[in-house]
């Protein structure tokens, strides 16, 4: 256990070609059940997040991350809430939203939240952005879905000004302009790491070499070598905009347990119900077991098995998307706090050691 | 425009209006089939030349016009929210494939769409009145169009449902989606094609003929 963020992972900022190896941990929250199989309360919930988040810490997993969302089954509405709980009382590990829906927040108030992170943690702030894949928070806070790629659009942009510090003139559509304006806290030593999320657009992809974000793929089902092309266009659209290269992240589900036979069977029956839930309200069909082992599988992508088939999967993976950070999204409706406590551990000691040896 | 264009010496020409999620995925996959394929978005076609040169190398990026105007199939890879914006002229007496779905969690509801009594693509075909319009490719994950191609005559071909109420843009649109790698499974109707939509039977899932049609059928 260090007492410093590494400088390992504190670099984001473009550099040459090479980028350190970051391996992180990213959660939605999702409400977890008791030894009797029943929902614990949102707010227990959110308590044994924050012990999830300092064993991640002690473990030496490198950023963990926690992603906003605004329902009874992911009550994590005010992430940074909970990264400064987990902050005040860790050193090392680096925290961060994975991700937040900037189309429905406001950037200067996300910019305030993180930057005071920043200065709570010690320089341990990043944030993702994106658009959101699930589209509660827009009724939530008034916002009208017509208006999906404008705010996200105009909001990329004010954060991207925010993040250079200094005083902010700007205007758009959909937001009030800025004057000259002061938006404090100031960071004390430049811009913190920023992300934007991708799933599949790539004029998102575009979007994020644009302003100067680096770029996170979130591949959450199907081939992962689909997605190289994606890193490639970032990479080429960087060099036609004259800009270094910048980091490039992949967040994927997976989960830990001792052998592959105990985490497929811990995961499945929960993964199953999750995405039940969802197909039903989006009207899709719901996984089967052939298409689990699938996704669990060499070309899918679900990390889930001991920690030599997670490790082993993280590191093909990586070289071929020419990525140089794996945030895997751990937990999934209904497992354990304790499975995932074991999962993090597992994680920490085990798989990311074996990352850093294979691709070493 | 009804004639069935197979009896054509090469191949239809595709335009891929959209270069979104699914825009360069559709083009990929076409021309690797031997289509010529142009693509556009809302704006210039330099906006998305790099997009293109890297997704699709072989399409030829182009102002929506421009990529229509000597197109035999129009496919139409826009967001459905974007669609009460699109200027039906821009298609007029196309074969335009709806690709889009009425998928209200993930869109938000849509006043145009919001009618039980219709299908999404019946209400695409009223309002591009002067077009020809085949529903299919609404019901495969664009994650999944690239990697799950089989050649014909395979076991593990994946059924694609294509619906349309003219019989020669259906037959014209089926050869394509077989050229490229599924079993066709046509329906002589936009209204039969309800069944292709969110929540339907054959939605999201990957099945083989005979078991397309006994989902269609159930």
């Amino acid at each position: 256990m260090t007492t410093a963020p590494s400088d390992a992972v504190r670099a984001s900022a473009a550099e040459p070609t090479t980028f350190p190896l970051v391996l992180g941990l990213d959660t939605f929250g999702d409400v977890t059940n008791d030894d009797d199989n029943r929902p614990l309360s949102h707010a227990q919930t959110i308590r044994n997040l924050v012990e999830q988040g300092v064993l991640a810490d002690q473990v030496g997993v490198d950023f963990f991350g926690i992603g906003e969302h605004h329902t009874d089954d992911y009550p994590l509405s005010a992430a940074d809430v909970v990264l400064g709980a987990i902050a005040a009382r860790t050193t090392r590990v680096r925290l961060g939203s994975a991700v937040t829906v900037l189309s429905s927040d406001d950037p200067v108030r996300v910019f305030q939240r993180y930057s005071t992170l920043n200065a709570v943690s010690g320089g341990r702030a990043e944030v993702i952005l994106g658009r959101g894949s699930s589209i509660d928070s827009f009724p939530l806070f008034g916002y009208d879905l017509a208006d999906y790629e404008q705010l996200f659009e105009e909001k990329a942009q004010l954060f991207a000004e925010l993040l250079k510090g200094g005083p902010v003139t700007w205007e758009g559509k959909l937001r009030a302009p800025l004057h000259n304006q002061d938006v404090v806290p100031h960071t004390e030593s430049g811009p913190f790491p920023a992300w934007i999320g991708v799933g599949g657009n790539p004029q998102s992809v575009i979007r994020a070499a644009r302003y100067g974000y680096s770029l996170m793929l979130a591949i959450i089902r199907g081939s992962p070598a689909r997605f190289a092309p994606f890193s490639q266009l970032f990479q080429q659209a960087l060099q036609q905009l004259g800009q270094a290269p910048r980091p490039v992240g992949v967040h994927s589900p997976g989960h830990v347990a001792a052998t592959d036979e105990q985490a497929r069977e811990e995961f499945w029956p929960h993964y199953r119900e999750a995405i039940r839930r969802v197909a039903r309200t989006r009207g899709f069909a719901v996984p089967t077991k052939e298409s689990f082992l699938y996704e669990i599988g060499p070309r899918g992508s679900l990390y889930v098995g001991s920690p030599e088939t997670v490790a082993q999967k993280i590191a093909a993976n990586l070289t071929v998307l020419g990525a140089n950070r794996f945030e895997m999204k751990y937990g999934m409706g209904g497992l354990s706090h304790e499975a995932l406590m074991t999962a993090i551990e597992l994680y920490g000691t085990q798989v990311i050691p074996r990352v850093r040896e294979i691709l070493s | 425009m009804t004639a069935s264009l197979s009896s054509m010496p090469r191949l239809p020409r595709i335009a891929v209006l959209g270069a979104g999620h699914t825009g360069p995925v559709i083009a990929r996959v076409a021309l690797a089939a031997g289509h010529p394929v142009t693509i556009a978005a809302s704006g210039s076609p330099e906006k998305i030349a790099l997009i293109t040169q890297v997704l699709a190398p072989g399409a030829e990026p182009r102002w929506a016009a421009d990529a229509v105007a000597d197109a035999d199939v129009v496919v139409l890879a826009i967001p459905l929210h974007k669609f009460a914006a699109f200027d039906p002229a821009l298609v007029a007496d196309k074969f335009v494939v709806d690709t889009m779905n009425y998928w209200p969690p993930i869109d938000g509801v849509q006043q145009m769409f919001d009618d039980p009594r219709y299908g999404s693509s019946e209400i695409v075909q009223r309002r591009l009145a002067h077009s020809t319009v085949v529903k299919t490719l609404n019901h495969i994950g664009y994650h999944e169009l690239e990697d799950d191609r089989r050649p014909a005559g395979s076991l593990e071909r994946r059924a694609l449902g294509v619906a349309g109420d003219d019989p020669g843009a259906v037959k014209t649109v089926a050869e394509v989606i077989e050229g490229i790698g599924y079993a066709a499974v046509q329906l002589d109707s936009l209204r039969a094609g309800r069944l292709l939509q969110p929540g339907g039977p054959v939605f999201g899932v990957s099945l083989r003929q005979t078991e397309f049609e006994q989902a269609l059928a159930a």
